[in-house]
């Protein structure tokens, strides 16, 4: 699947809808440092939004932001119609809960919860945010465990999982929540080479159902085959956006020239199961 | 030398009330201690919130800074000053837990500040607010890991609770010193009084300990 071929309800049918992530001109800097240099970034509905960019280029900011778990100092930026940010004011408190509930995240760690089981972390939230019967929310979670492949886990607790199990269990817990929009920050980051498929697979899954997704990733396969748009970012500033193909094949900026040669060489020199990756070391568990 | 266990022995009824007077005040003291610490470590957790956050560490640096003894003392001796005269039983219990309440305070916050960051991210993810999020989420995982600094301050509770036998209140102390006043056999006594302490802190330890064990659930403890 290339471009704008890739799922039935891909950008063709969304291109008049208003977009669901919309930032203009956004910043944010930690202390001194300048993460965000002014961004401009769309996702519309249906749309799977996939932002590369070496370590350090603000695409996990720029994710973090679209949820309020970080605050841009300046520009906008509206998430489902809501004006999450409004030049370096976030939106109130109760405001921002409620729309925290339509915008799923999915961390690099996991953070599942320890206490609960696999059902209890699933389930949590509609029953707690959504008043959700505890039955009407144990058959949701069920259906969900079920297509995340989880189903037999449901009663065990996640310190008993793989990798990979614990972050499709997280993409269920996100899910239980019927968001309008999945964000994703490198979800497969922290796994064994071996494990980042089933989570791959679980991500496709859900963009072919035509779930709008906003995915940070070092995953080129994956931008290359499941992305409608790819964006790249490089020291706070998105140095250009398209389609795969485009990105890829023809990209326009010599720094993204220069982004690509140095993963597709660690990609070519060794494939999937090379364990030196260019990347933060693999955190197992809390 | 020989001992003389016998003013013990004879005064063993008296010993027993003594020591059920100290259980009382302790357990009332570490139940007050523990929503006192509770209160002041959840305001301690966020610098940010200014009035909150210095409230409560003007309450840890006074409350800690201070000897239990001059605390109970106050209570007791120096608040009819101001026309308040309050039982000696409640003062002992307010006392104490008051003061256990400030060390609990460093206990809560600690654990709750050792469960890491991305708990609360996901919780807030989910479009919890910040207070649900804390009692379902944080919390649970922080008592776990908060149960053996409070062994310890359990123990140092039923220890300085001895103080109390200072404001009248016929604890375990109290009585050993009326029986040591009439008796002159304070060694045996003060064993006696030892042995007490000894079993009441040993059993809070075994107690603590089996609670940990049950709670660990999951990946709580490693």
């Amino acid at each position: 699947m290339h471009g704008d071929s890739v799922s039935s309800a891909g950008p063709d049918s969304a291109q008049d809808a208003r977009p669901i992530v919309s930032a203009r001109g956004l910043t944010k800097s930690f202390g001194p440092l300048a993460v965000l240099k002014g961004v401009d970034f769309d996702v519309l509905p249906s749309q799977v939004s996939v932002v590369i960019g070496p370590s350090g280029s603000g695409k996990s900011t720029l994710l973090r932001c679209c949820n309020g778990l970080e605050t841009a100092d300046g520009g906008t930026l509206d998430i489902c119609g809501k004006r999450l940010a409004d030049h370096g004011r976030r939106l109130p408190e109760k405001e921002l809960n409620a729309l925290r509930m339509h915008v799923g995240m999915v961390f690099q760690s996991f953070n599942l919860f320890p206490h609960l089981t696999v059902l209890g972390n699933v389930t949590i939230g509609p029953r707690r945010l959504r008043g959700m019967s505890a039955e009407a929310a144990e058959a949701a979670a069920r259906r969900l465990l079920d297509k995340v492949g989880l189903a037999a886990k449901a009663d065990a607790y996640p310190a008993t999982l793989s990798g990979g199990q614990k972050q499709r269990v997280a993409i269920a817990r996100a899910l239980a929540m019927e968001p309008l929009v999945m964000l994703f920050d490198e979800p497969t980051s922290a796994l064994d080479p071996e494990l980042v498929g089933e989570v791959l697979q679980v991500m496709k899954d859900l963009a072919r159902e035509g779930m709008t997704m906003m995915v940070v990733t070092h995953e080129m396969g994956f931008a290359r085959e499941v992305g409608d748009v790819v964006s790249v970012m490089d020291h706070g500033v998105l140095l250009e956006s398209g389609p795969p193909a485009q990105i890829f094949d023809a990209p326009r900026h010599p720094r993204t020239r220069e982004f690509l040669q140095a993963v597709v060489t660690r990609d070519t020199a060794r494939p999937r199961e090379a364990p030196p990756r260019p990347m933060p070391p693999a955190i197992d568990d809390h | 030398m020989n001992f003389d266990f016998s003013p013990v022995w004879n005064g063993w009824h008296e010993l027993a009330h003594g020591t059920l007077v100290t259980v009382e005040v302790t357990i009332g003291a570490i139940i007050l201690g523990c929503i006192v610490g509770l209160i002041i470590g959840l305001g301690r957790l966020e610098p940010r919130r200014r009035v909150i956050y210095g409230l409560c560490s003007a309450y840890l640096s006074v409350v800690r800074g201070t000897p239990l003894l001059v605390q109970l003392f106050i209570w007791f001796f120096g608040l009819p000053f101001f026309g308040i005269e309050l039982p000696a039983f409640f003062c002992g219990v307010v006392g104490m837990g008051m003061y256990s309440g400030a060390y609990v305070s460093e206990v809560v916050r600690g654990a709750i500040q050792s469960i890491d960051r991305g708990q609360m991210e996901a919780a807030r993810s989910l479009g919890m607010p910040y207070g649900l999020a804390m009692r379902t989420i944080i919390v649970p995982q922080a008592v776990i890991r908060m149960i053996p600094p409070l062994g310890n301050e359990f123990v140092a509770v039923i220890k300085n609770s001895s103080l109390v036998s200072l404001v009248t209140i016929a604890d375990v102390m109290h009585e050993g010193q009326k029986i040591i006043s009439v008796s002159y056999r304070s060694l045996e006594v003060y064993l006696a009084i030892a042995v007490v302490y000894f079993v009441l802190t040993n059993l809070t330890g075994l107690a603590l300990r089996l609670a940990e064990r049950r709670l660990a659930v999951g990946g709580l403890v490693r």
